[in-house]
């Protein structure tokens, strides 16, 4: 499972990130984060390209997501 | 359409219509919010410009920080951080509001121009549509300004905000510290700066603007990156709506009046209407939020947002001290050499920042 560190990144790093990361056909990612806005960025993103969201870690300041595409 | 997007949308229809019913209060034309102007206005009345027309401590740039910093602590979402490249983020503010004195306002009061009829305000919009474009190349590229941390202090965050609080303060005693110089606080007596709705009013309408900013994320550069990048159309609603909202006011006072001469408080130069918002919508992309989000992110404990707040206030003071600030006359020469060394010069900052 590839891992992607967004942590402290602002708008509208993380989504390209991740999205780098589908592009290149990842199946399985974990993403970590620490902003609400960043968090709800991704997961907006993963729907859109039919990822299934596991939200394991949902702190105030830390976040953590298991994306997985079949 | 899901719900989060209805509600942007309204947040959108509600911020338009409090600006139309902000100027029809009192404040200048196609000005009922203008992040670049009042943050300029703020910095005459400090006394940073002597720019006598252009001075008053506008409390809508009071309401904003204050509003967006109570909803995120409601919220649990303060949180003071802060340490990504603050200094180039600074100086990218001083540009951004060096394009907007270009063009004569910040990607919200183009929008409110647009909705006033100003066709000069489309021209800016395409320069602005063109500026995210570029920022979007270099995001691509791999652009990344770097980490911010959170601080284990939340104080760092608090300052601005305190200093807005106290901006307040000093407008309601109404001290002159300098009466020989009658300022500051300076206010114009004459201009766009003498235009106001009451103060209660325009405080209020910061608030809640603030509280419907930060609650929907509010963005207007976001929302055209959004939809180059990933063809996501959530914050686009919410510029459509302020541009709607506005726009059924002002036909509705009589504020609507389409063409591109004598336009209030604007020029028809069409190659720096364009510019000034190219440069602005390029610096706001990599800085990750238009001249609005970042007053939010600043009331949320961002201190890389707060300083490009401060380089704002201190590009403002820059634009009419050396001259580069337009005027409804167009846009003076030092003004346009600024605008296109400002392009260059973020332009190179973008393109230097490429992680490997």
């Amino acid at each position: 499972m590839e891992k992607i560190d967004v942590r402290g990144l602002s708008c509208p790093m993380p989504v390209i990130k991740t999205k780098k990361a589908m592009d290149q056909g990842a199946k399985d990612l974990l993403v970590v984060g620490t902003s609400q806005v960043s968090k709800e960025n991704v997961m907006k993103l993963a729907g859109s390209q039919g990822y299934r969201v596991e939200l394991t870690v949902d702190g105030k300041n830390e976040w953590e997501m298991k994306l997985n595409k079949q | 359409m899901d719900r989060s997007k209805w509600f942007i949308l309204i947040a959108g229809l509600c911020i338009g219509a409090i600006a139309a019913i902000l100027v029809k209060l009192g404040n200048p034309l196609n000005m009922g919010f203008c992040i670049a102007c009042f943050e300029r206005d703020i910095a005459g009345a400090l006394g940073l410009h002597r720019a006598g027309v252009v001075q008053y401590v506008r409390p809508e740039i009071i309401g904003l920080v204050l509003g967006a910093m109570l909803t995120a602590m409601f919220a649990g979402e303060f949180k003071t951080r802060g340490g990504s490249s603050t200094l180039v983020r600074f100086i990218m503010g001083v540009f951004m509001m060096i394009g907007a004195l270009v063009f004569l306002g910040c990607p919200l009061r183009d929008v409110l121009r647009m909705a006033g009829g100003d066709y000069n305000a489309v021209v800016g919009f395409l320069g602005f549509i063109a500026g995210v474009g570029s920022g979007v190349f270099f995001l691509r590229r791999g652009f990344n300004l770097g980490r911010a941390e959170y601080s284990h202090s939340n104080v760092g965050g608090l300052l601005m905000p305190l200093f807005f609080a106290f901006l307040l303060f000093l407008l309601l005693k109404g001290t002159v510290f300098n009466p020989e110089a009658g300022g500051p606080l300076f206010f114009s007596k004459e201009g766009p700066g003498s235009m106001a709705a009451p103060l209660a009013i325009s405080l209020a309408a910061g608030l809640i603007v603030g509280l419907l900013a930060q609650r929907t994320r509010l963005c207007l550069s976001g929302g055209i990156r959004d939809f180059i990048l990933i063809r996501e159309n959530y914050l686009l609603l919410g510029f459509i709506g302020i541009f709607l909202g506005a726009l059924i006011l002002n036909i509705v006072f009589g504020f609507f009046k389409p063409g591109f001469a004598e336009q209030p408080i604007a020029h028809t130069m069409h190659i720096w209407n364009f510019l000034g918002l190219y440069l602005v919508g390029l610096t706001a992309t990599l800085l990750g939020g238009c001249p609005l989000r970042q007053l939010i992110l600043t009331g949320e404990g961002d201190t890389d947002a707060a300083a490009v707040v401060v380089g704002m206030i201190v590009g403002a003071a820059f634009c009419h001290n050396f001259l580069l600030a337009a005027s409804g006359a167009g846009v003076p020469t030092y003004g346009q050499i600024a605008c296109v060394l400002g392009i260059v010069i973020i332009g190179w900052i973008g393109w230097s920042h490429r992680e490997a």
